[in-house]
């Protein structure tokens, strides 16, 4: 059984219908990426995922149960985390009170412990800036704290909503080998991403959205190979 | 660049300046003139500074309700200062059968710690049930909504006072173990009943900061006044904080009804938390609203400055029976600093999704 499976979900902002059906799979261990040029639905989906919004029509199982309407902070406690799209770091906050807040779930002294050892050890830039206020790092600073963050709830899937973002090449190179990293020590990853050449390339498998719909389904390596894919999504003619 | 500097000119910002700079003159000559008549004493200004320490830190209580709420919500609790009157209006009957019984007299510790419990209780449990009924379900409407629940909600305690306990005005008993005491420091006579509230209320603020600054909840209270969505993603319930945070504005607001109690026992009436709700208000502005150590120094400020504004200001101009003009001074204060200062003294800049 699949770890996280999505059944023919429709989800809506008022009248304007974003999602029309979309149905994936993610199994134990994989990364699967979510392709899909602006405004296709990429982010609406990990939204309906991790119970932000409720979706009007469909289901969606997570290891094993049912979690359609189940709201998001319940979800955290079941270790579903999300990145979400522009990080959303608390700036006020500082570096340790926002990985903090990653634990808010947790209550194993030790395990957080440990994790945030994990996570200092992966970003090892976040350690010096500790005592920071979370407003004033850089962008890829900042990256690095929402994926540390997500991290501390100790999740078994990851989502992350387009993590290179607005980062310099350098940066993006980091953040993926971090992604390639936390999954193997066992997290699972949903990746969604602009730069569909970087997801590809680290991904299993992958499905392209567009307005809505997943129009392709493949694994990464063949759909690196589609000529849609190549021509729309990775700028080859 | 001179058409320039005409595009720019604007009437209002120049009458604007004009209003500030008459304010800043008015104050001077104000201050000038009642020095140099010397007519009081430097006892009785220590005497006027420490009284409106006290009375601060009453409004710095309540404040701290608007503060917090403000900073989670982004919307002003207008029955706060009714959730403070209820605390303080139920701990009255308790605080005189106290003294009926003699137990006030014999434990003068444990009463007043059982007063602020009752009433501390009280306006928690209200506070949390007025945020329960008139803002959650209103959660996402527009901004002007709960506030005309808010009002509801503040009539709705009002005269459920009323006519429970009828129009008439009640006191707290004068505790014996205070009452003409006073603290004799540097030639400068302080009532007991003054230093026993400013220590307690600021213990109590030391008690908030530490709690929001260190602990798990406080937190997590903080987390959901930057951004609730991320929050939620953290697992954190966001509902639950939210009623949290009522629950704390209430029980200072009914710990600040007791200390109000022990420092002018009269004026006990349903209609009690209007006036100090106002001036809190104007404090939670004054500080910056949203902000939490804004607050409790604009309580402070304002206490003070109401205390010796009319004597120090208005008495140099030549104004007649000052002390009668204590609340106008303090609602000049709030309509000059939402003129000029809408970002309170402080100037804690308000962030995009605040503005
Ligand atoms: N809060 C909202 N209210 C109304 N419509 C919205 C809202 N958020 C998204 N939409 C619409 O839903 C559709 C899908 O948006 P979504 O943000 O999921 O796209 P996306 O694939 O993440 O795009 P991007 O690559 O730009 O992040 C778009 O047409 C968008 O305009
Ligand atoms: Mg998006």
């Amino acid at each position: 059984m699949a770890m996280l499976e999505i059944n023919d979900i429709h989800t809506y902002y008022g009248n304007i219908h974003a999602l029309k059906g979309i149905s994936l799979t993610v199994e134990e261990g994989e990364i699967v990426t979510l392709i899909g040029a602006n405004g296709a639905g990429k982010t609406t989906t990990l939204r309906t995922i991790s119970g932000l919004l409720t979706p009007r029509e469909g289901s969606i199982s997570y290891l094993g149960n049912d979690i359609t309407g189940v709201p998001a902070h319940d979800l955290v406690y079941q270790r579903m985390a999300m990145v979400p799209e522009g990080r959303g770091v608390f700036a006020k906050l500082t570096v340790q009170e926002n990985l903090e807040m990653g634990a808010y779930s947790r209550n194993d002294k030790e395990g957080i412990a440990r994790d945030f050892e994990r996570v200092f050890e992966l970003f090892p830039r976040l350690k010096e800036r500790r005592k920071q206020v979370a407003g004033t790092l850089s962008g890829g600073e900042q990256q690095m704290l929402a994926t540390g963050r997500a991290m501390m709830t100790s999740p078994r899937l990851l989502m992350l909503d387009e993590p290179s973002m607005g980062l310099a090449p350098v940066l993006v190179d980091a953040v993926f080998d971090a992604i390639v990293e936390i999954n193997k020590e066992g997290t699972t990853i949903l990746l969604v991403e602009q730069n569909a050449l970087m997801a590809l390339s680290i991904a299993n498998r992958g499905y392209v959205l567009q307005t809505g719909q997943i129009v392709l389904h493949d694994d990464a390596a063949a759909l690196k190979q589609n000529e849609m894919v190549q021509k729309a999504y990775l700028g080859m003619d | 660049m001179l058409k320039q500097y005409f595009d720019r000119f604007s009437w209002v910002d120049f009458f604007l300046r004009v209003f500030q700079l008459a304010a800043v003159v008015v104050i001077i000559v104000g201050i000038f003139n009642s020095i140099g008549a010397a007519k009081y004493t430097s006892g009785q200004w220590v005497t006027l500074v420490f009284a409106g320490l006290a009375q601060g830190s009453i409004y710095a209580l309540i404040a701290l309700g608007y503060t917090l709420v403000y900073g989670i919500l982004l919307m002003i609790n207008f029955a706060h200062g009714d959730v403070y009157m209820a605390g303080a209006f139920t701990a009255v009957f308790l605080a005189n059968s106290m003294a009926a019984s003699g137990f006030l007299a014999t434990h003068p510790v444990w009463a007043v710690l059982l007063l602020i419990l009752l009433a501390a209780s009280v306006s928690m449990v209200l506070n949390v049930v007025v945020e329960r009924v008139a803002y959650r379900p209103l959660r996402g409407a527009p901004r002007l909504v709960p506030l005309i629940t808010a009002i509801g909600a503040s009539f709705t305690i009002e005269y459920t006072f009323r006519g429970l306990y009828g129009a008439e005005f009640q006191s707290y008993p004068i505790i014996p173990a205070l009452d003409g005491q006073y603290w004799n420091v540097a030639g400068f006579a302080i009532p007991y009943t003054q230093i026993v509230v400013l220590v307690a209320a600021i213990l109590l603020m030391a008690a908030l900061f530490f709690f929001i600054e260190r602990t798990k909840i406080g937190k997590a209270m903080r987390a959901v006044s930057e951004d609730k969505e991320v929050a939620r993603l953290m697992g954190i319930d966001v509902d639950k904080t939210i009623m949290i945070t009522f629950a704390i504005g209430g029980a200072l607001a009914g710990a600040a009804g007791v200390f109000n109690g022990i420092f002018r026992p009269q004026g006990v009436f349903f209609f009690m938390g209007f006036i100090p709700g106002i001036k809190a208000f104007t404090a939670a502005v004054l500080g910056g609203i949203g902000n939490i150590p804004g607050a409790m120094v604009g309580g402070l400020f304002l206490g003070v400055f109401e205390a010796i504004g009319p004597n120090l200001i208005l008495e140099g101009l030549g104004i007649p029976a000052v002390n009668q003009l204590r609340d106008a001074f303090a609602f000049t204060i709030l309509v000059l600093i939402l003129i000029f200062r809408p970002q309170g003294i402080f100037g804690e800049r308000l962030s995009e999704t605040k503005a």
